[in-house]
Order: C-alpha cells, then sequence, then structure tokens
C-alpha cells in the first residue's frame, strides 16, 4: 500500500505517493531528486545523511519518509542563496574542511545546526556537537577549524547586520 | 540496505494506537523515535508486518512534577530532557544521562519510551530506573523497574500495551554518571551511575550483564561508612558479564569497579 507525503524540501512543496518502507534519505535521492545527502553505512553511525527536519539535525537513513508528512526538509541543497556559498560551504572550501567530500554534507547539515543551537561553540562543543559524523579521510582538525571559522563569519555578519540597523534606528 | 514491506499506521490517542496494534497482532510493532527499531530493520533483524506510528501522540510529550515525584511521557526525545529546566532542577542525574545518549541527531529523535521498552543491556537510562526504583507506566497497569528489565530486550509488556510514561522519584543531591567508550557516541563499555538520596547511596551499573544492575553490595558498605574505594570492590561481587568484541568479562568487572569510585568519589 502506498502513501500520501507532502514535504517541504528546500522551501519547495513536494507530494509524492511511497511505500512506507522508504527511507527518507532515499526519498530525497531517487524520488526527489537531491543526491547531496549521502548514504554512509547501514547502522545509523556515520552522519553523511544528516539533514534538518524542522530545523532539527537528524540521521534521514533512520527515519521513514512517511514520518516526514508535513514537515519542512533542509538539505545541503538548500545551503546556498542566490549563487553565494553558505558561510559553512565557503569555510569548508577555504580551511580544507574536506578531502573526498563523501561525509562533508552530513558535516555541514550538523554544524548548522550545532550553530543554530550555539553560535558561538568552543573547540570542545564543536567536537561534542559533530560526535555523530565520522570523516574517513580529512580528519576533524580542518573540519573543526572549518567551523570555527563559520561561525566568525556568521557572527560577524550578523553583528554587521546589527550596526546597520542600530544606524538606521539612529537616523 | 531496504527494510522488509509493512503496513503503517499513524496513531493520534494511546487507545487508538492500542486499537491499531490489536488489529495488526502480534507482528506489529510501535514506532517512537526509531533509532532501535529502524537499523534493527534495515538489517532484517526486525522485519514487523505493521508499524503503529505514536509519534503523533501529544499526550506522550510530556514532564510533569507531581509531589516527589517526575512523570515523563514515553515521547519525551532524549534532547528535551536534556535541556528540562524541570528535570535538570529535580532529577539533574537524568538529564546529564540524556545528554550523554548517542549524539545529537540520535536525541532529536529518540525517547525515553523506546529505551525502557527496547531494553538493550547497554540502555542508560535502564539502569537510572531500576537503581532509583523508578515505575513503568503503561496503558493498562504500573510495573516497578525491578519487575520490567528481565533479560536482554525482553520485559513483560505484552503485544499490544504502550509505555505511556516512566515515573522517577525527585532526587537533586549529589550525582554522577560516567560512561566508559571508545568514541563519544557510542554506546557504555560500561556505565556506573551514584546518587545520594533520603541520607544513603543508589549505585547502578550498565553494561555488565543482560539487565541492568543496582549495586546494592557497595550501597551497603558505603552504609556502613566504608571509603569509596573500598566499597567500590564489591561493584563486581555477583557479576557475570559477556565478553564482547569491546571489552572481556574480566575487563568489564574491572570497569565496574574502577567507574564506581569515580562516580561516587565525584558526584557533586
Ligand atoms: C548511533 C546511535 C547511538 C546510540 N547510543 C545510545 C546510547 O549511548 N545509549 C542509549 O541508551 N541508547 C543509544 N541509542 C539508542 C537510542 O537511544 C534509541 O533512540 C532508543 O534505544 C530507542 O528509542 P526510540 O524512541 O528510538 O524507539 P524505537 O526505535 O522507535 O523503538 C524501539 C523498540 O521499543 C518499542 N517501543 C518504542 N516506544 C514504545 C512505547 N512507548 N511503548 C511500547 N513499546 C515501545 C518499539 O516497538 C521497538 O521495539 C543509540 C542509537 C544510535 C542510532
Ligand atoms: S547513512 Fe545515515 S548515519 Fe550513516
Ligand atoms: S572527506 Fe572523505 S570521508 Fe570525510
Amino acid at each position: 500500500m502506498k502513501h500520501k507525503v507532502a514535504t517541504t524540501v528546500n522551501g519547495r512543496r513536494h507530494e509524492h505517493e511511497v511505500e512506507a518502507r522508504l527511507l527518507l534519505v532515499h526519498y530525497l535521492r531517487d524520488v526527489v531528486g537531491l543526491t547531496g545527502t549521502h548514504v554512509g553505512c547501514d547502522t545509523s553511525q556515520c552522519g553523511a545523511c544528516t539533514i534538518l527536519v524542522d530545523g532539527n539535525a537528524v540521521k534521514s537513513c533512520t527515519m521513514f519518509a512517511v514520518q516526514a508528512e508535513g514537515k519542512s526538509l533542509t538539505t545541503i541543497e538548500g545551503m546556498a542563496k542566490d549563487g553565494e556559498l553558505h558561510p559553512l560551504q565557503q569555510a569548508f572550501w577555504d580551511e580544507h574542511g574536506l578531502q573526498c567530500g563523501y561525509c562533508t554534507p552530513g558535516f555541514i547539515m550538523a554544524a548548522s545546526y550545532l550553530l543554530s543551537q550555539n553560535p558561538n561553540p568552543t573547540e570542545d562543543e564543536i567536537r561534542k556537537g559533530l560526535e555523530g559524523n565520522l570523516c574517513r579521510c580529512t580528519g576533524y582538525v580542518n573540519i573543526i577549524k572549518s567551523v570555527q571559522s563559520a561561525a566568525k563569519a556568521m557572527n560577524g555578519s550578523k553583528a554587521k547586520a546589527g550596526e546597520h540597523s542600530a544606524a538606521a534606528r539612529r537616523s | 540496505m531496504i527494510p522488509a514491506a509493512f503496513e503503517y499506521a499513524k496513531a493520534s490517542s494511546v487507545e487508538e494506537a492500542v486499537k491499531l496494534l490489536g488489529k495488526y497482532g502480534e507482528d506489529a510493532k510501535v514506532l517512537a523515535g526509531g533509532h532501535s527499531l529502524i537499523p534493527l530493520m534495515r538489517l532484517r533483524l526486525a522485519q514487523p508486518k505493521a508499524l503503529v506510528d505514536i509519534n503523533g501522540i501529544k499526550e506522550l510529550d510530556h514532564i510533569k512534577e507531581d509531589g516527589s515525584k517526575l512523570r515523563i511521557g514515553a515521547l519525551t526525545r532524549h534532547v528535551t530532557l536534556q535541556n528540562s529546566n524541570v528535570v535538570k532542577d529535580k532529577l539533574p542525574l537524568l538529564a546529564e544521562v540524556a545528554g550523554e545518549v548517542g549524539d545529537n541527531q540520535v536525541r532529536n529523535m529518540g525517547t525515553i519510551g523506546g529505551v525502557v521498552a527496547h531494553a538493550d543491556a547497554a540502555g542508560d537510562y535502564p539502569t537510572i530506573a531500576l537503581m532509583l526504583d523508578a515505575e513503568i507506566v503503561t496503558n493498562r497497569r504500573t510495573i516497578a523497574a525491578k519487575d520490567f528489565f528481565t533479560d536482554i530486550f525482553t520485559t513483560p509488556l505484552e503485544a499490544d500495551e504502550i509505555v505511556t510514561e516512566v515515573v522517577f522519584p525527585v532526587a537533586n543531591g549529589p550525582h554522577k554518571y560516567i560512561k566508559f567508550r571508545r568514541r563519544l557516541f557510542d554506546w557504555a563499555i560500561v556505565g556506573a551511575a551514584a546518587q545520594k538520596m533520603n541520607g544513603g547511596w543508589r549505585i547502578g551499573l550498565t553494561n555488565v550483564g543482560s539487565t541492568p544492575v543496582r549495586a546494592k553490595a557497595v550501597e551497603e558498605a558505603l552504609q556502613k561508612g566504608a571509603k569509596p574505594e573500598e566499597a567500590a570492590q564489591q561493584a563486581s561481587e555477583g557479576l557475570n558479564p559477556s565478553g564482547d568484541l569491546r571489552a572481556s568479562p574480566e575487563y568489564k568487572k574491572h570497569l565496574a569497579r574502577v567507574l564506581t569510585k569515580r562516580a561516587i568519589e565525584q558526584a557533586g
């Protein structure tokens, strides 16, 4: 028996009929056609499949598509805006936070959740916040640097936006 | 891998979920956070004919203070327990344990009811439930934790019985949970918990047998005035852990003694 699922993926509405056993990650890759979300393991451990479900980081290999009914999903494809990389994507590029790149979408989505909860994490907090993601080739040093650099960039642009609006209020 | 096919129904109340479970019979399973069940289904170690999704049952997601008790709804996620001010205030040990279950992604989905019903010997909450004499409430009855965890992956729950709440006593004295593992997000190789309560100590151990263990001999030794390192020698008394890839039985017993000592000493 098929079930109707309506989701919003990166701001776009989708409606499909799916089997109950379809995993959310396969729905994104094979039904919606967004292959940026990867599958790295069979044991819910690697985090390569991490996406945001209503803003919360979730391993999309450990949820069925039918459970996403009515939910808003963000994948790596939803991060860049108007042709500009998201600060996390830019930082992984600048700081060499990847080698093969297989784990990267998951790391970026997990890091984006971490920064939404804690915009200024310490190194320990970054390590703990990314404990659910495994990288087999870069090592974690540059990944942590990337998240630190993105946090700085994001806080900087927020501070700037704050200055602008303060200036606007003054004038 | 892809799970075997199953029927799926989403319940919006406990009554509806029980009715659906009754309709599908023995081969149906409750779907809560899915973080034990879906991995098993992917490996086809579990092939339920039907899943009854309880994620839409709002009444199961609550944290209520009730005099000297704390009533936690079965669908309360690990992340909610970890951040709850009520839990931090009334039973801080539970908030700390919740923060050590899996990783952020696991904590955003997994539920306390799921851990308890699944009864994995390495589950963290069962240890706390057992040592504090918590109660597991279902749609039918209330079961004391000491009668609930009967064997590995085994509880007295019937096929159409749903855990609705786990009820803990309030305890906000000195406490500590130490979870020994190779990687941050791993399950405990061995875990030890200490909680000061009503003038005495409660000591619990994770993953040193087929069920959680309450280390009564350690509690009694402390009561008689033994120092933590002396009392902790009793932690491996009567234990018969099985070895696995990560630890031999002897090593687990060693860890039980060392971690118990540290948990008591570091309890704050
Ligand atoms: C990478 C990883 C690391 C993990 N690390 C830890 C860890 O360190 N410590 C730990 O304790 N856990 C750990 N877990 C397991 C996690 O906490 C699970 O969330 C939990 O074991 C099961 O809860 P759930 O809500 O996901 O239940 P589900 O997976 O949905 O269900 C598990 C079982 O319980 C039954 N069930 C669920 N809810 C109810 C209910 N209310 N009434 C009756 N039956 C019910 C289901 O039918 C099923 O049989 C880890 C999981 C992963 C993937
Ligand atoms: S593919 Fe989801 S955790 Fe590895
Ligand atoms: S960059 Fe290759 S696995 Fe992380």
